[in-house]
């Protein structure tokens, strides 16, 4: 690896920056296919550490190569966590890598996305300017969201060097309840009754290959085992108490063939039978965020059939992993997104999306 | 009226909706910060999404400034107008556009307001997250702009938090579609960037709202406490505690006793501060939670806890708070509110500085904030009549702002800069970065034409003149926070 592109502090990446013409930041590469560019890469895996955190305050602040499983075990120690439940923690990926690809896991139905606990970026632009946007506190309505447009950038708009995200208090436990669901139109019905219900839920997922819906419930485990019973009196199924591993399965995508070309698609639940329903047979697909997000995992034969298939419903798929392209799907394009790309890269210093 | 640009406007709308006489204009001259005013050329009344649009684009062409204008709540003076431009009234943009309980989804046109969001989602069990205390009046339209708060930010987050897609007519014309119906998206986040922007990258015509369930059950607590400090150790305590409560807000002596003339609260007697804690959520879990708080409150020492046993007895213990800022209006002729914020546990310490510059400068102040998030509100008394006392007031505001910068939060945690804060835009962004954002509002609005003056320093404003209260607020129906 080349050392330059290798930065440690934040003066050495604004300095990579400036003197590399055209490049894309990087960070684990546990989402490979969002770096597998004809670009020269710079990696910000060097730059890492929590730089500021107090657990009163909610909020903490890290460099954006800080392996994400870190950050959760500095939480953790003060009882608290990244509710939005961060993929692929296990495997090394980064605060930046998961900021850039705009995932988040299971966690995020209960209280939102990645997007809904970034609270300030430090990021350099095309120009190879180090700018600041957002705040450290929790609460804040000065100038434009910067940190929230560069959720899901895929650093194409600025490298991205540090973030303050808000916590929360971690549930005192957790426990999980498996309904079966024969086919997609039953898994969608669940979900959509299972969401508005009283229970607030704290995440809610199904799996389309296993037939079920899986039901997580956070807080004290009295009230999780009341509501637990009524959602079983509610439908028939079983509970599979915290079930940590299984969940750890689905957010370090385990369930995924690795020669498969794994993909994010934006849903909501009432396309969920539409959607299921048009995969190819050889298809794996996870429904998360109670029917918002569906990761489908496909063989890449089968890539340009649910390319169209996403097209004809409408629907995009961003790939993270895989022998495909990068964008399935129907995309939108906007003169405006130049004219914003132009503002923070004049200079095309990234590529475009 | 020929080489008027403003006469095209004619050819699209009919002459009740395009105002234009004095008296008609007088009521558009400000906003919530009265302080401000400006009488612009013209109203315009559109009644759909297309002729808003026919409307930005008349003003595209013919480089006419406009300011669009919801109810006009806006304590930043975000929908100032500007005197060589038109303001568009969006109040008839009204219509709730479609409810879906099974994707938790509301649909809305700019002009509808917070609280009917609620209305239209209750029967299905749902409800609107953000709370700003003007919800049953302001509008979503004006939420979007200036990505309002309210009581319940820390554990719900701001407007931003829960708009997924938006429509929306640029300042150059174009209509745009930002995200959509699904929580989820791929690309950056447009519509992030749009809400909050004040107004300056044009107008949202129809906005997507996520809906949540509404908690089944709350229990709220009101804690008095005979000093400031052991209401701010009671809050820290219950973040230690790993307890979310959905509010904790504070109020001191001077809003405790504001309340009591005002409403009667029968708050604790001789209290310097009095502490709102409120759980929600499933009754089991609350349940559950509840004797956690409650220990941990006993704990802190306070004069006296009070549990609401029903939902009466937490709609009193809430009256009082809200009406605190009206309140406030009986005690001083005129006052102005800022919301800068702290970090949390610099509370105290900020509290006992806005006091010190409260006495240097001679001017009384009240103080109600949200806890839980270090969003002050202090309330700045002044007599309007008294010569210089709205410029001292200002001063004394400019300090508590700096003071919020200089202790590492922000100079606004939900009203927005609008005109009110924007000298103090550079005491939060670099040149640098005043520059970007100046860039970024040029891909939106080349010309500076949508909503001038606001955000960004310089320019010309009006000067500061006492105009007293607004009048929703001295009817109560509004308040400032």
């Amino acid at each position: 690896m080349n050392a330059r592109l290798s930065p440690t502090t934040v003066d050495e990446l604004v300095e990579a920056v400036r003197s590399t013409p055209h490049l894309l930041a990087c960070g684990a590469q546990t989402k490979p296919r969002l770096s597998q560019l004809d670009v020269p890469l710079l990696e910000t895996r060097q730059l890492k550490g929590i730089t500021e955190y107090d657990s009163s305050e909610f909020t903490f602040t890290a460099l954006a190569g800080t392996p994400v499983a870190d950050i959760s075990a500095a939480l953790a120690e003060r009882g608290q966590y990244l509710p939005f439940d961060p993929v692929l923690a296990k495997r090394g990926t980064t605060l930046g890598g998961t900021v850039a690809a705009g995932v988040s896991g299971p966690g995020r139905f209960r209280y939102g996305a990645l997007r809904d606990f970034i609270l300030g970026v430090q990021f350099v632009d095309g120009s190879g300017q180090l700018l600041r946007m957002g705040g450290k506190v929790v609460k804040n309505a000065a100038g434009f969201d910067l940190p929230k447009f560069f959720v899901g950038s895929l650093g194409r708009f600025g490298v991205l060097a540090e973030f303050t995200f808000k916590v929360f208090p971690r549930p005192a436990s957790l426990l999980t309840v498996k309904i079966p669901a024969e086919n997609a139109a039953s898994i969608a019905r669940v979900m959509m009754d299972a969401s508005r219900a009283r229970w607030e839920l704290d995440a809610l997922d199904a799996s389309p290959n296993d037939r079920a819906v899986y039901l997580r419930l956070g807080g004290p485990a009295e009230a999780n085992d009341a509501l637990a019973a009524e959602i079983l009196a509610r439908w028939p199924g079983e509970i599979l108490g915290d079930a940590g591993a299984w969940w750890t399965s689905i957010t370090e995508f385990d369930w995924a063939p690795s020669a498969d070309v794994l993909l994010k698609v934006p849903l909501t639940p009432s396309r969920i039978a539409s959607l299921v329903d048009e995969l190819p047979g050889s298809a794996r697909v996870h429904i998360t965020a109670g029917g918002n997000t569906a990761w489908i995992s496909v063989p890449p034969a089968e890539v340009s059939t649910l390319d169209s298939k996403l097209t004809k419903l409408s629907l995009c798929g961003l790939v993270l992993r895989g022998e495909s392209s990068l964008k399935l799907g129907h995309w939108p394009a906007t003169a405006l997104a130049d004219r914003v790309k132009a503002v923070l890269d004049p200079v095309n210093r990234f590529p475009s999306i | 009226m020929s080489g008027d640009p403003l006469h095209r406007l004619t050819a699209i709308l009919p002459p009740s909706r395009l105002l234009r006489e004095p008296a008609q204009l007088a009521a558009y001259e400000s906003d919530g910060l009265t302080c401000f005013r400006a009488t612009p050329r013209a109203v315009v009344v559109p009644e759909t999404a297309q002729e808003v649009i026919d409307v930005v684009r008349i003003c595209h062409e013919e480089r006419i400034p406009f300011v669009a204008r919801g109810s006009g709540t806006s304590l930043s003076g975000g929908s100032l107008p500007v005197s060589e431009g038109i303001v568009i009234t969006l109040n008839r943009l009204n219509r709730v556009l479609r409810v879906d309980p099974d994707e938790r989804i509301a649909v809305v046109e700019p002009g509808v307001i917070n609280l009917q969001v609620t209305a239209a989602a209750q029967p299905h069990g749902l409800h609107f997250a953000p709370d700003p205390s003007s919800q049953m009046i302001c509008t979503i339209g004006g939420n979007v702009a200036f990505n309002s708060g309210g009581a319940h930010c820390l554990k719900y987050g701001m407007t931003s938090n829960h708009v997924l897609g938006l429509k929306a007519v640029l300042a150059t014309g174009e209509v745009v579609e930002f995200g959509g119906p699904s929580r989820d998206q791929v690309g950056p986040d447009w519509t992030a960037l749009f809400v909050g922007s004040e107004g300056l990258f044009g107008i949202a015509l129809e906005i997507t709202l996520q809906l949540l369930p509404r908690a089944e059950c709350f229990h709220t607590v009101l804690a008095g406490f005979r000093t400031m400090e052991q209401a701010g150790d009671a809050v820290a305590a219950v973040v230690a505690s790993g307890l979310l409560p959905g509010a904790i807000e504070i109020m001191d002596a001077l809003a405790i006793k504001a309340a009591e003339a005002a409403v009667a609260a029968h708050y604790p007697p001789g209290c310097e501060a009095v502490l709102i804690v409120e759980l929600e959520g499933p009754r089991e879990k609350v349940a559950a939670e509840k004797l956690q708080l409650d220990a941990l409150l006993v704990q802190s020492q306070p004069v006296d806890v009070r549990v609401a046993l029903d939902a009466a007895a937490r709609m009193a213990i809430w009256k009082g708070r809200k009406s605190a800022f009206s309140a406030v209006g009986r005690l001083s002729p005129d006052f102005i509110v800022q919301d800068g914020v702290v970090p949390r546990r610099r509370l105290g310490e900020a509290l006992r500085r806005i006091g010190e510059m409260a006495r240097e400068a001679g001017i009384r102040c009240a103080n109600v904030f949200h806890a839980g998030d270090g969003n002050l509100h202090p309330l700045i008394l002044y007599d309007g009549r008294e010569d210089g006392a709205l410029e001292r007031a200002e001063q004394l505001a400019g300090r508590i702002l700096r003071m919020c910068v200089e202790m590492g939060g922000s100079i606004t945690g939900e009203h927005g800069i609008g005109v009110e804060k924007r000298d103090f835009l550079p005491d939060m962004f670099s040149p640098a970065e005043i520059d970007l954002m100046k860039r970024l509002r040029a891909a939106f609005d080349p010309l500076e034409i949508a909503n001038p003056g606001k955000m960004f320093p310089g320019g010309n404003a009006p000067a500061l003149v006492q105009h007293g209260l607004h009048p929703l607020e001295k009817a109560g129906v509004i308040s400032r926070e």
